[in-house]
C-alpha cells in the first residue's frame, strides 16, 4: 500500500477528473450537473406525454420509455457515439455525445417517476382547480406539479444519484472524468488498488452527500399534519 | 444522410456466431452474479436485523458503500486491484481461466448484492408487525409464523421490485465489456469493428437486449398476477438505485 500516489496526483484526479479544470475537456461534475438538469426537464415532458389523453402523444412516449428502459446505458452511449456523426455529418466531441446520451436515457427513467408523482396527487385537486376557473395548463403548472414534485423527491434524488454514478461510463468513449483520470494515472504509476479505492471513496462521498440532502429535503417538505 | 445499409453483415461471416456467444456469455455472467447477489443480499439483509451492533454496522457499511459507487469503478477494482493481492497459485489459475469473466462476475454480484439487500429489507419491513402477532395468537410457533405467514407474504411483495432489479443486473452486465468480457455489447462492437456497419450491429444488439428484458418482464408479470395477494393494491416501493 502506498497512498503517496494519491497525494502526488491529487490535483489531476480532483481538479481534472471530478471538477473538469485542466488540459482535457472533462470532469464528472461538469457532465453530471447539466445532465441532471436537462434530463429532468425532458423527463417532465415525457411524464406529461405518458399521461396525455390523446393516443398519438401517449403511445410514442410509452414506446420511448419502454425502449430506453430495456437497453443498457452502454449500448445507448455507443448508439450516439456512432450515429451522431452519420446523421449530422460532423463529429461531436465526447462531451456532447455523452451529455446527449445521458439526457435521453435518464429522461425515460425520470419520466416514469414524474408520471407516478402526478398520479399520486388526488383527483379532487384537479377538479377543484378547474372549478376555480384555471385552464388545464394552469392547473398542471400551479396546482398539480408543485404537489407532485414533493411526492417525487425521494425517487428523484435516487435517480439523480444513479445518473451521477452512470457518468463514469462516459470514460468508455474517452471522456476524461474521475474514472478516466484514475485510469490515466494508473497507466503511469501502476497502483490500481490505491487509485480505484480512492475514487470509490470520492464517488461515495458525493452520492452519500446527495442522499443526506434528500432526507433533509423530504423532512422540510413533509406537511405537518 | 448518405449511409449505405447492408443488413447482410449480420448473417454473413462470423457475426451470427459472435452474437450467439455474446448472448450466452451475458446470460452466464448474469446468472452467476444473480446467485451471488441473492446470497449476499439475503445474508446482509438478515445481518441488518440482528440485535448485535458490530454485525449490523458491517452489513450497513457493505450496502451503503457498494451500491453508492459506480459499477465501472468496481469492475476496475476487482479486475486490476484485487488479483495482485491473491496468493500466486490462485492468480495463475485465474489468469488461465478467464480472469476477466470472474472479476466481472464478482463486481456485478457484489454490487447488486447491496442493492438486493435493500429490496429484501424494504419487502420485510412492509409487512406490519400485527401480521406476526396475529399468526402467533392463532397458536403458531415463531418458526411456523415465519414459514407459513411472513415469508410467503414477503416473497410475493418482493416479486415486482426484485424483477426490476434483476433486469438492472442483466443490463449492467454490459459494463463488463470495459474489462473485455466478451458479452453481448462487446460482440456487437466487434461486428462493428470488423464490418464498419455500426447501425446494423447496434440494432442487432439492441433488439436482443430488448427481447431478453421484455420477455423476462412479461413472464414475471404473469408470475406476479398468479401470486398476487387479493385485496392488496399497494406494492413495495420500487428499488433504490
Amino acid at each position: 500500500m502506498e497512498f503517496s500516489v494519491i497525494v502526488k496526483n491529487f490535483d489531476f484526479l480532483i481538479a481534472q477528473g471530478l471538477l473538469g479544470f485542466g488540459n482535457f475537456v472533462g470532469g464528472t461534475l461538469r457532465l453530471a450537473v447539466p445532465a441532471i438538469v436537462l434530463g429532468f426537464v425532458l423527463g417532465i415532458f415525457i411524464g406529461l406525454c405518458r399521461l396525455a389523453p390523446r393516443p398519438w402523444i401517449r403511445i410514442p412516449a410509452t414506446i420511448y420509455v419502454e425502449i430506453f428502459r430495456g437497453v443498457p446505458l452502454v449500448m445507448v452511449i455507443f448508439w450516439f457515439w456512432f450515429i451522431i456523426p452519420v446523421l449530422l455529418r460532423v463529429a461531436l466531441p465526447e462531451y456532447g455525445v455523452a451529455l446527449t446520451a445521458f439526457v435521453v436515457f435518464e429522461a425515460a427513467y425520470l419520466g416514469e417517476i414524474v408520471r407516478a408523482g402526478i398520479q399520486s396527487v388526488p383527483r379532487g385537486q384537479m377538479e377543484a382547480a378547474t372549478a376555480t376557473g384555471l385552464s388545464s395548463a394552469q392547473t398542471m403548472l400551479y396546482v398539480i406539479l408543485p404537489q407532485a414534485l414533493k411526492n417525487m423527491i425521494p425517487a428523484l434524488v435516487t435517480q439523480f444519484i444513479v445518473l451521477f454514478k452512470d457518468t463514469s461510463l462516459a470514460s468508455i468513449i474517452g471522456y476524461v472524468d474521475l474514472t478516466k483520470a484514475a485510469q490515466i494515472v494508473n497507466n503511469r504509476e501502476i497502483r490500481p488498488f490505491e487509485l480505484y479505492l480512492f475514487i470509490a471513496v470520492v464517488y461515495w462521498l458525493c452520492t452519500y452527500g446527495m442522499s443526506l440532502y434528500s432526507r433533509h429535503l423530504e423532512q422540510r417538505f413533509t406537511p405537518s399534519v | 444522410m448518405n449511409y449505405q445499409f447492408d443488413w447482410s453483415v449480420l448473417w454473413t461471416g462470423q457475426s451470427g456466431q459472435w452474437l450467439l456467444q455474446g448472448v450466452i456469455t451475458t446470460l452466464e455472467i448474469s446468472v452467476l452474479a444473480w446467485l451471488l447477489a441473492g446470497a449476499l443480499g439475503i445474508l446482509s439483509g438478515a445481518l441488518r436485523t440482528l440485535p448485535f451492533p458490530p454485525l449490523r454496522v458491517l452489513a450497513a457499511f457493505y450496502v451503503e458503500f457498494f451500491r453508492n459507487v459506480p459499477l465501472l469503478v468496481w469492475m476496475f477494482f476487482w479486475y486490476f486491484a484485487v488479483p495482485p493481492l491473491l496468493p500466486t497459485p490462485l492468480q495463475d489459475w485465474l489468469f488461465n481461466h478467464g480472469a476477466e469473466f470472474w472479476a466481472g462476475m464478482f463486481a456485478l454480484g457484489v454490487y447488486h448484492g447491496a442493492r438486493f439487500s435493500e429490496v429484501i429489507r424494504s419487502g420485510i419491513q412492509s409487512i406490519s408487525k400485527t401480521q406476526f402477532e396475529a399468526a402467533l395468537s392463532t397458536g403458531l410457533t415463531t418458526a411456523q409464523a415465519y414459514r407459513f405467514v411472513i415469508i410467503p407474504i414477503a416473497l410475493r411483495l418482493i416479486i415486482p421490485p426484485l424483477t426490476n432489479e434483476s433486469l438492472n443486473l442483466l443490463k449492467n452486465s454490459s459494463v463488463a465489456l470495459t474489462i473485455s468480457v466478451a458479452e453481448l455489447t462487446f460482440q456487437t462492437r466487434q461486428i462493428e469493428t470488423y464490418t464498419a456497419k455500426a447501425f446494423e450491429a447496434l440494432t442487432a444488439g439492441t433488439v436482443i437486449y430488448l427481447a431478453l428484458c421484455l420477455s423476462i418482464a412479461f413472464v414475471m408479470a404473469q408470475v406476479e398476477r398468479r401470486f398476487a395477494i387479493p385485496g392488496l393494491i399497494a406494492r413495495v416501493a420500487r428499488p433504490e438505485h
